[in-house]
């Protein structure tokens, strides 16, 4: 169905070269300030074409910006994010809907629940959550009395040794980050469009549940594994609130934390040039898995949003 | 919110499958209890080593991190001795009447309104134009995708470079107009500056969403359409955009809670809630009080007022996913 209106067709071309622009021109002004001296980034009017430093300029705000140690740490810290939480959400899906037990809804609706709560809004109780992690588990003992009990039979307080701190630790940085259910949900609702006869027919041959959790389901599955895998990674690269408040520690910073200390400040060299330039490689391995995974990252988006 | 993608539960008992041409067909799957499968296991105790890691993840960090949010709303806590004295709803009576709250809850409501607004409008006006050329959609699609990888706080800084008063290459072209652009000084600059950055990280989102939208309208109505003589721009009001109307209230949803909470990078890089506060969201306001004043009472109880929206867009997301549009016919 094809009409031919020229004047509505230059005029989308129009639109969306304007886009285009919209997206690529501060991109290609961030390249070009990337790659200029300190004192070309300041002259007067801004040049069009990129200078000479492009390489100096990404080793100088490499080594400045501590980003040896930061790549590190971000990727650590991404990968932990992936894998933990497709691993967690996919067999808590496969349970709630491959299983029939006692508290089935009960389960189902505990999840459900945490769909409602961004981790923005409860930033400051899961700060202390992390800076003192075995704080429940001490106050558990403390209420149910087993503790007082402990200190009569062996002489010490058992909660006193009951300190365990994420502050500063990888756990610290990934664990309340995985701690949601919208990969769960994503999955559960999958699970339920897979036809009932690949179960049935499982079970007819002996299979067992992991079995045909390992065999049947996973492989079905990996078209949503791996665009699950895309969006968590462009999430956990990009996080930003959690690691400013938990990494104390400069040695536990990530890339995103790193680029954050190289803009400058009011009194400080403007060091524009460097910032802009670590700018463009920190935003570099989102981009390229956006760009090469395209397709099955949308699909899964939109998908996800269904 | 900072889900990192939208989930929805509707459609439990009812899934959809993709039929060949695109269409979807739904149907009901005989199951006896809600969302479970006919053909399933009885093996309580393995569901329950399964589901374990997810609850007990869940427990630490959320359920208890939220009761206590809850909790320390209603106290008062002592910064050095860390008492907590019990104080009622003084916690909330002291936000309310306090004018720096109440103006930063003004600024948030304009911030989110106007960044929703131009987000949608910019949006839909790009996958207009997608659906309707014919050559390169492939290429736009790749190039206006590509914010979707940069993080808010990145994107904050490179607005707050390009605008930069003193070396940016937009703030220079004000500058030669003879605009005194300073993000630093002038609140309302500094507002433009935020709300461009957070719609420039955004439009990504929605127009994925639509694009996928139209698509699958279905071609036999816009034929018949245009066959009644409606041109393309007529063919989009009457026709496509009531079909894609419940993907527009979804992303008219998740646009607020974007511009709500995960704003806060874009904030914290651009003007840290400056010049006097007038960049100064509610979730920004948050994180200040707790962290760099130590007011926790107060910023728990602002926590809680938070919560409280995030729960009502919450369900409104899942009310409108539920309204969704039948393309059978």
């Amino acid at each position: 169905m094809k009409e031919n209106k020229l004047g509505l067709s230059i005029f989308c071309h129009a639109v969306l070269v304007f886009a285009a622009l919209l997206v690529g021109l501060p991109l290609y002004f961030a390249f070009v300030a990337g790659s200029l001296s300190l004192q070309e980034v300041q002259q007067a009017p801004f040049p069009w074409v990129p200078g000479a430093h492009l390489i100096d300029n990404a080793v100088e705000a490499w080594t400045t910006g501590g980003f040896g140690r930061s790549f590190m740490n971000s990727i650590i810290v991404t990968v932990g994010i992936v894998v933990g939480k497709l691993a967690i959400s996919l067999i808590a899906a496969y349970a709630v809907t491959y299983f029939r037990f006692p508290f089935r809804m009960t389960a189902f609706w505990l999840i459900f629940v945490s769909l409602m709560l961004p981790v923005e809004v409860r930033i400051i109780p899961t700060y202390e959550a992390v800076a003192d992690t075995a704080g429940p588990i001490r106050w558990l003992l403390n209420v149910v009395g087993i503790s007082g009990a402990l200190e009569s039979l062996f002489g010490y307080r058992i909660d006193a040794y009951l300190q365990w701190n994420m502050i500063n630790s990888y756990g610290g940085l990934i664990l309340p980050l995985i701690a949601s259910a919208t990969a769960t949900f994503l999955f559960r609702q999958f699970f339920l469009t897979v036809p009932d006869e690949l179960c049935e027919a499982a079970q007819l041959d002996g299979a067992g549940p992991i079995k045909f959790f390992w065999q049947i389901l996973l492989p079905l599955s990996a078209a949503n594994i791996a665009a699950l895998c895309i969006i968590q990674f462009v999430y956990g690269w990009n996080q930003y609130l959690w690691p400013l408040l938990f990494t104390t520690d400069k040695s536990m910073a990530t890339a995103i934390l790193g680029l954050k200390n190289l803009i400058p400040v009011n009194d400080s060299v403007p060091a524009w040039n460097l910032a802009m330039n670590a700018a463009l490689f920190v935003m570099l391995p989102p981009a390229l898995i956006i760009l090469v995974m395209q397709r099955w990252f949308t699909k899964g988006l939109v998908d996800a949003g269904k | 919110m900072a889900t990192e993608f939208p989930v929805t539960v509707g459609g439990a008992s009812a899934p959809s499958t993709k039929l060949a041409g695109g269409k979807r067909l739904r149907f009901a799957v005989p199951t006896s209890e809600n969302g479970l499968k006919a053909a399933h296991f009885r093996n309580g105790r393995l569901a329950a080593a399964l589901l374990a890691p997810q609850l007990l993840v869940l427990l630490f960090f959320f359920f208890i991190p939220s009761y206590k949010a809850l909790s320390l709303a209603f106290v008062q806590v002592d910064p050095f001795g860390g008492r907590e004295i019990f104080v009622g709803l003084e916690n909330f009576t002291r936000l309310f009447s306090s004018e720096e709250y109440r103006s930063s809850a003004w600024i948030t409501l304009w911030f989110t309104l106007i960044q929703n607004v131009v987000t949608i409008g910019l949006a839909m006006l790009f996958a207009f134009a997608t659906d309707y050329v014919a050559r390169g959609k492939g290429l736009y699609k790749l190039v206006i995708l590509i914010p979707y990888a940069i993080a808010p706080v990145i994107s904050g800084i490179l607005w707050a470079f390009l605008f930069n008063p003193a070396v940016g290459p937009l703030a220079q072209l004000l500058h030669s107009f003879g605009i005194p652009w300073d993000p630093n000084r002038r609140p309302f600059d500094a507002q433009l500056l935020v709300i461009i950055a957070s719609v420039w990280k955004h439009i990504c989102y929605d127009y994925i969403f639509m694009v996928a939208a139209l698509l699958a309208v279905p071609t036999s109505l816009l034929e018949a359409s245009r066959l009644d003589g409606a041109g393309p721009v007529r063919r989009f009001f009457t026709i496509s955009l009531p079909l894609i109307a419940p993907t527009v209230f979804f992303l008219i949803v998740m646009n607020f809670t974007y511009g709500l909470f995960e704003t806060f990078g874009i904030i914290d890089a651009v003007t840290k809630g400056g010049p006097a506060g007038s960049t100064n969201i509610l979730v920004y306001k948050v994180y200040q009080d707790g962290f760099v004043q130590l007011d926790l009472g107060s910023s728990a109880a602002q926590s809680v007022i938070l919560m409280f929206v995030a729960i009502v867009f919450t369900i409104l997301q899942f009310r409108g996913v539920e309204r969704k549009v039948n393309y059978q016919i």
